[in-house]
């Protein structure tokens, strides 16, 4: 891989890093105006980073080690996947054969070590919202294996890059249909990963029926300010593959090709923003319903392909 | 010409006697179902006369199984109209227009099916027929004939639904092929260039949708709940109008797949239908409570001996043929005996009758000549018809076929004779006296008892010539 | 580049999953009234001209399919006062994966039937899909009124397998067809109705009061 390809594909992730945070501000402000008000300006999430990396941390004496390393595990697993996508169209700076499965491995890990951490602090609220998204994962995963398969049968590559990269391009002409539905279960799996309406509303302060948010009650300070952070990247992440799939980028300079990027990611957002406003969020038990049906688009653009 | 006039005066007469005002059955009401069906029978036995005719670019015509499907139907129709006029004298509810007309409507559909030569055209009107008879098994407007309208409803849509789908593949596989699509006459003649895979298809489908209109096990489970709820005159005319067309339906789809050399592949499907319905019936009738689900039971395993015929070819297409007609006949009989029970008594379980006999003279031994009748007895035409289906089990070498068959019909004959014995033996309860039998009331069943037994004894010229043609149309031959 | 017909097809397939995966009634009679609308817009997509039969035929597909009985069917659940279809006999999720492994064998079947010289290579499959998915719905939902939904996709799944075969089945018995359902659906809403009137429940399998 040359020098000009590892150069664009930093810059990629550079702006996928920094943007991240806005992501969640652009939601807000979205349902904000559907709700008509201003809401909270965009950049929101950044002073919050900032007010918290300033405050103290308190831990609690039931936890251990494995509370204090979450937040670093979680950030440094969803970076480590940000490196496998192609996010600037073309390669990405790591790649290797089979690396969508590395890719979904790195996922699994970070919230791995965000479950474990909650469970840690001996807290049933904290062990009710683990065991909630381990349950929500367990449905999200063979959905997200199952657009990474359409994609792969559409453009016949095994590595993310070649699967998002040029090979995209060339499958859209033809399966156009297939893409779009894997494109639709992402978006699903979006809202559901990223603990959104109608999976988890995470406006809501209400112990009982939140997932995400219950997780992280403990944490505090600059490890609060990680997490938060590292949420927002997991957006940001799914954003950024839901774009990949989309929109495919090969023959753009790398300006416009950034320029793409970022706004299809702002265009995912209220998206979602739009989503959180015109729907109510599920009860627990049906949100298998919702990814179940998701998996049953990416399977129907399998079966597309397939014949 | 005549074929349409056959097909329009039900449908008139339905339309006026529906449209017309005074919700209540008016004698003028009843009037015209009946003189309508003496008109259609009188049009049917005029077809007899007249050389084959067609009409709509050869979409009706009136072949040998038609005519027969048809005059079957006309004659249990009009026994069963005259029967009307007495038992909507005496029944409560009284009924309605909705009644009559429903009536009418079914006599309208099972005609286009009859006379149907376009296989879709034969569709729609077996298909119309669910529906014309809907409101009569809701006649009661209860819970328990709601349940059976219900369950008929879902399973018979469901099954003529999947047999549209058939009739579509029937157009895939004729694809290509001269001739007018979906015309019988064209399918038969051009069957060998079908394309097998797509006529497979249809034929099952077409086996299992028609067959869930016949009542073919495992399909039959809409029949003795709606049997024993619908009024024992709908119950006439289902057991012996309606199932006949749909097995007419069966044959259909059965000569174009003989035709076109798939007898191999279609023979053990029917074999398998047919068994499993007479196995059914078997089971069902030991230890049976009530004289209408008995009667359904013995139609499922009669519509069992029908594709049984049907599937054995050569004499056991003749032998399915006749059955048709007798067992069309005695099903008639028996639920227009059970009407008049019911009436009588209120109830058809066998917990309420006891000694009919003597309670309800002519009615009680007409109930137990039809046990004799329907198990198959001699003098009865059934004895016949079951004897010719057996012997071509035995001539074609499927002695399991006829033993299994036998062994079926002694249980079914032991189940049945156990519990219209019962009712037509023993004590009556104390202080219930003889009833006078309307005439009205009995007509109906006398005669079409008397023609069951005619052809038990002897079958006229015509109607063996007509029989004999229908089965060599269906690829069988003649004893 | 994907054909509109082929885009329809696909669409009518995500309105089967979308009736398989709802509980809610009023959303199951929407995706069935947009189905119908599918279905009526589709002969105009397949025909090579537009000639009074189609023309014919796409009104009297939307009339019935996508306006009279949807109306009808969304009077029946008002006049029921029910919104969900509570505990189905086989799961929302394990229905939707039955649709979705009757999806893969519609492809694995139609892939091997003979083809005819059908002009749109996705339409025998997105028949066949349908009509599996109705008899699904119409199999494992209890509500009276679900059942109809599931026999009304059963219906339209044929409908699209009856499109390979316009030349060979006559506008007059289209119509017919078409009038034959209607008369299905209306008898079976009236009845349904009285089922509600009676049971105070659209369940059913309360109605089991009939049996050996």
């Amino acid at each position: 891989m040359n020098h000009a390809h590892v150069g664009s594909s930093l810059a990629a992730l550079a702006v996928l890093l920094v943007i991240a945070p806005a992501l969640s501000g652009v939601v807000v402000r979205t349902k904000s105006a559907f709700a008509g008000r201003r809401g909270a300006p965009v950049g929101q999430l950044y002073w919050d980073l900032f007010k918290l990396m300033r405050k103290g941390t308190v831990y609690s004496t039931t936890t251990t080690w494995i509370f204090r390393a979450a937040p670093v595990v979680v950030l440094v697993s969803l970076t480590a996947a940000s490196l496998l996508l192609p996010l600037d169209g073309q390669a990405s700076p790591v790649q290797f054969s089979g690396d969508l499965i590395a890719f979904a491995g790195l996922l699994a890990l970070g919230r791995f070590a965000l479950v474990l951490a909650g469970l840690d602090t001996g807290s049933s609220f904290e062990g009710m919202g683990a065991s909630r998204e381990v349950t929500v994962a367990s449905f999200a995963e063979p959905v997200l294996f199952l657009g990474f398969l359409g994609l792969v049968l559409a453009t016949r590559r095994l590595t993310l890059s070649a699967m998002l990269g040029p090979a995209l391009t060339a499958a859209w002409a033809h399966q156009t249909a297939s893409l779009a539905l894997v494109a639709l279960a992402f978006f699903v799996l979006l809202l559901a990963e990223n603990s959104r309406v109608p999976v988890d509303d995470p406006a809501t302060h209400l112990e009982l029926t939140m997932i995400h948010e219950v997780i992280v009650l403990d944490h505090s300070g600059p490890d609060l300010a990680v997490i938060l952070y590292a949420s927002s990247l997991k957006l940001a992440l799914f954003a950024a593959l839901i774009v990949e799939v989309a929109v495919p980028r090969d023959g753009l300079g790398l300006g416009w090709s950034l320029a793409a990027f970022a706004g299809g990611l702002l265009v995912v957002a209220m998206a979602v923003g739009v989503v959180e406003s015109v729907m109510a969020r599920l009860r627990l038990n049906r949100v298998p319903q919702l990814i179940v049906g998701a998996g049953a688009l990416a399977l129907f653009g399998i079966i597309l392909l397939l014949r | 010409m005549w074929l349409l006039a056959l097909c329009l005066l039900p449908v008139a007469a339905a339309a006026v006697t529906g449209a017309a005002p005074s919700p209540r059955v008016t004698r003028w009401r009843v009037g015209a179902l009946v003189g309508t069906a003496a008109v259609h029978l009188a049009l049917t036995a005029m077809l007899w006369r007249l050389p084959p005719q067609q009409a709509l670019n050869g979409w009706l015509g009136d072949d040998a199984l038609g005519t027969i499907v048809l005059t079957l139907t006309s004659v249990l129709f009009f026994a069963t109209s005259v029967y009307t006029v007495g038992y909507l004298a005496r029944a409560t509810p009284r009924g309605g227009r909705v009644f009559v007309s429903g009536m009418l409507g079914f006599l309208a559909a099972t005609t286009v099916v009859a006379l149907s030569q376009h296989l879709a055209m034969l569709w729609v009107g077996l298909e119309a027929t669910t529906f014309a008879v809907a409101p009569l098994i809701f006649h009661r407007h209860d819970r328990r004939s709601l349940e059976a309208v219900w369950k008929y409803l879902v399973l018979s849509s469901v099954g003529i639904a999947l047999a549209l789908l058939g009739i579509f593949f029937l157009a895939s596989a004729q694809h290509g092929v001269p001739g007018d699509p979906l015309i019988l006459g064209d399918l038969t003649a051009h069957a060998r260039e079908l394309q097998p895979a797509w006529l497979r298809a249809a034929f099952v489908f077409l086996l299992v949708g028609f067959g869930t209109k016949m009542g073919l096990a495992p399909m039959h489970t809409w029949k003795p709940d709606t049997y024993g709820e619908a009024p024992a005159l709908v119950g006439a005319l289902m057991a012996g109008a309606l199932t006949s067309c749909a097995f007419l339906g069966v044959a259909r789809i059965t000569q174009v797949t003989t035709a076109a050399g798939l007898t191999a592949f279609v023979q053990p499907v029917l074999f398998a239908f047919g068994l499993l319905s007479l196995a059914t019936a078997a089971a069902f009738v030991i230890g049976q409570g009530d004289l209408k689900r008995l009667l359904a039971y013995s139609s499922v395993e009669h519509m069992g001996l029908l594709v049984l015929g049907l599937g054995l070819c050569g004499v056991g297409t003749y032998g399915a043929v006749l059955h048709l007609v007798n067992n069309g006949l005695v099903k008639g009989w028996l639920f227009l005996v059970a009407g008049n029970v019911v009436l009588a008594t209120g109830t058809s379980a066998a917990a309420g009758n006891r000694g009919l006999v003597r309670t309800l003279p002519v009615s009680g031994v007409l109930l137990v000549a039809g046990l004799f009748a329907v198990t198959g007895s001699p003098p009865f035409g059934l004895f016949l018809s079951e004897f010719t289906i057996l012997r071509a089990a035995v001539d074609g070498g499927h002695l399991a076929i006829a033993v299994s068959t036998l062994v079926l019909l002694a249980i079914i004959f032991v189940g049945m004779a156990v519990l219209v014995m019962n009712m037509a033996l023993g004590e009556p309860a104390p202080g219930v006296r003889p009833v006078r039998e309307s005439a009205w009331l009995l007509a109906g069943p006398l005669a079409l008892a008397g023609l069951v037994l005619l052809l038990g004894v002897y079958i006229p010229g015509p109607v063996q010539a007509t029989l004999a043609r229908a089965a060599v149309a269906l690829g069988g031959r003649v004893p | 580049m994907q054909t509109t017909a082929e885009l329809l097809l696909l669409l009518v397939v995500l309105t089967d999953l979308a009736v398989l995966g709802t509980s809610r009634l009023r959303t199951c009679i929407r995706a069935v009234a947009a189905q119908g609308l599918l279905l009526g817009l589709l002969p105009l997509a397949l025909a090579s001209q537009v000639t009074v039969h189609v023309a014919g035929l796409a009104a009297g597909t939307v009339l019935v399919k996508a306006v009279v009985l949807p109306w009808f069917l969304l009077w029946a659940i008002r006049e029921a006062a029910v919104r969900r279809e509570v505990e189905p006999v086989v799961g929302f999720i394990a229905s939707l994966l039955l649709g979705a492994l009757a999806l893969a064998l519609a492809f694995a079947i139609s892939g091997r039937l003979p083809a005819s010289d059908v002009r749109e290579p996705v339409l025998i499959p997105a028949a066949l899909a349908t009509v599996m998915m109705g008899l699904i719905v119409l199999t494992t939902r209890r509500k009276a009124l679900t059942q109809v939904v599931g026999y009304l996709m059963l219906e339209n799944g044929i409908y699209l397998f009856g499109l390979t075969q316009t030349e060979s089945v006559p506008f007059l018995l289209e119509v017919g067809v078409l009038l034959d359902i209607f008369a299905g659906v209306f008898i079976m809403g009236i009845v349904v109705f009285h089922i509600n009137r009676e049971f105070d429940s659209l369940d059913s399998a309360r109605l089991s009061e009939l049996k050996d």
